[in-house]
């Protein structure tokens, strides 16, 4: 099974150039903003994006990662269990701009766990959606991403896997197909 | 590292494996930043119902238990043996199929008698969590001081814990022999001759009668509760001879040139077996193994239901 190359090295480069600034664009100096990766690799992205804003701004600013383990929909109904990971938000989302990560927008369902799981650090102001990969066609529920990567059309039996040079030696978006 | 329990039951440690027992503990490392949350609740088991069968007092766990329940959004129901139909002769089974019958998913249950927990896995269909049976097994009790001694000294691998008190009586005491077993702790227990099992050591834990000495050993000592309503059968002459030769204080700790970590799963006999002013100090984590049992007891219900078929319609 060769997986496709969806998006390689340089093409990521320019996708992640561009995120960062189009948030920079609708958050000005992020005095009001906070971005959550969403476990378990929603996070690399943040990391990426949050760099790469804090090099634009020349300011840190307020990241923290959200697990959404304990409030999936098909909890007592997936057939392998799923392990829970740390959440990390260390203030609160009490009238914060919000910027949501993942990776990979599926069906919806992690994104709707994650909307429920942050109510627990307050209520935030506004909440936005940023993927890098939108398997558009594939959702389960009414949820759009704000700032999307790159559209994909994929079928079903279908994966995506987003790699990163920190943890899977290179930076590039890989499509695998069970059936070539 | 596998992310399913190799048990549909929580019945003792005994019966788990070291990778069980980390997972729970990885869990409850989540469920521990849960309930330090503004809102501490999650919505997990919100369509699991839990009784709690406690068919001999308990305050702490109890409280403990149904708090980790409903922190995990589970319908909870109580049931205590003094007052209901127990006393007008029903069996143990019938008692809980009554209770299933009502559609309950999980069962907590404190019984006096040893093996209580382990009979009602194998009687009736659903899933039992020992919460103490008699003189046999408290494993939630074991998770939590195993975690508590993790989160204070980093792990419990190769640390050396000596278990000071009534270990004939005490489930408390066989649990934590095996947990701090499974994760490469070394084991001593220490007391009077009467309250120390004659075959303890088969267990391949060390045997002392002298506190002082245990001390110079241990980088953990768990003090044990004196059960007060077995003194009538005498172990031991007097509860201030107790005191003296088995009871922690200032004085003895601060003989020891190292620090000691000094644990009780409650509640306090305080002066017998363990002085204020060690109970009140910073080398107690008490009340951190309090707050660490919520977090504990939420991960094994967790990790346990997630093993549950989901509901149907009937």
């Amino acid at each position: 099974m060769t997986p496709l190359t969806l998006i390689n090295t340089r093409q990521l480069d320019l996708i992640l150039q561009r995120l960062a600034r189009q948030l920079v664009e609708n958050h000005g100096d992020f005095s009001n903003a906070a971005v959550l990766g969403l476990q378990p690799r929603g996070i690399f992205l943040a990391h990426r994006i949050n760099l790469l804003v804090e090099e634009i701004l020349g300011t840190t600013v307020r990241k923290g990662s959200l697990d959404i383990t304990f409030y999936r929909d098909d909890f007592r109904r997936r057939d392998a269990p799923i392990q829970a990971n740390k959440t990390e938000i260390p203030f609160l989302l009490e009238d914060l701009d919000v910027i949501l990560v993942d990776d990979v927008l599926y069906t919806g369902r992690s994104v709707r766990a994650g909307l429920d799981a942050m109510l627990a650090f307050g209520r935030p102001k506004s909440v936005e959606l940023m993927c890098l990969v939108d398997r558009r066609f594939h959702r389960d529920l009414p949820i759009q991403p704000n700032y999307v990567g790159r559209q994909i059309d994929s079928i079903e039996s279908e994966r995506v896997s987003v790699q990163w040079k920190d943890t899977d030696g290179e930076d590039k978006v890989l499509l695998f197909n069970p059936n070539k | 590292m596998n992310q399913e329990l190799s048990v549909n039951h929580l019945l003792g440690i005994s019966d788990l494996t070291p990778d069980d027992i980390r997972l729970i503990f990885d869990t409850a490392r989540n469920f521990k930043e849960v309930i330090n949350r503004p809102i501490k609740k999650v919505p997990s088991l919100r369509d699991t119902t839990v009784a709690n069968l406690f068919f001999e007092n308990s305050t702490r766990t109890k409280l403990s238990f149904e708090l980790a329940e409903k922190r995990l959004s589970a319908d909870v129901i109580n049931f205590s043996a003094s007052g209901s139909s127990v006393s007008k002769g029903e069996t143990l089974i019938d008692t809980v199929n009554n209770v299933l019958a009502m559609k309950v998913d999980m069962v907590v249950m404190r019984h006096p008698n040893p093996g209580a927990a382990v009979f009602l896995s194998k009687n009736v269909d659903t899933c039992v969590i020992n919460a103490g049976d008699g003189t046999h097994e408290h494993p939630t009790q074991a998770l939590l001081d195993a975690f508590s001694i993790e989160q204070h000294c980093q792990s419990v691998a190769g640390k050396k814990v000596v278990i000071v008190g009534d270990i004939l009586h005490s489930r408390v005491a066989l649990s934590n022999i095996y947990c701090l077993q499974k994760l490469g702790a070394d084991v001593m227990v220490c007391g009077p001759k009467t309250l120390i099992p004659t075959y303890i050591h088969e267990l391949g834990v060390k045997v002392s009668n002298n506190l002082d000495e245990a001390l110079e050993w241990c980088d953990v000592a768990n003090m044990l509760r004196i059960q007060m309503e077995r003194q009538k059968d005498r172990y031991f002459p007097s509860l201030r001879e107790y005191a003296n030769m088995f009871g922690l204080n200032k004085k003895r700790l601060d003989a020891v040139a190292k620090p000691i970590t000094v644990m009780h799963p409650g509640p306090i006999n305080r002066g017998v077996e363990l002085d204020s002013d060690v109970a009140d100090s910073d080398a107690a984590i008490i009340l951190q193994q309090v707050e660490n049992g919520v977090a504990i007891r939420m991960a094994v219900l967790f990790l346990l239901a997630s093993k549950l078929k989901p509901n149907q319609y009937d």
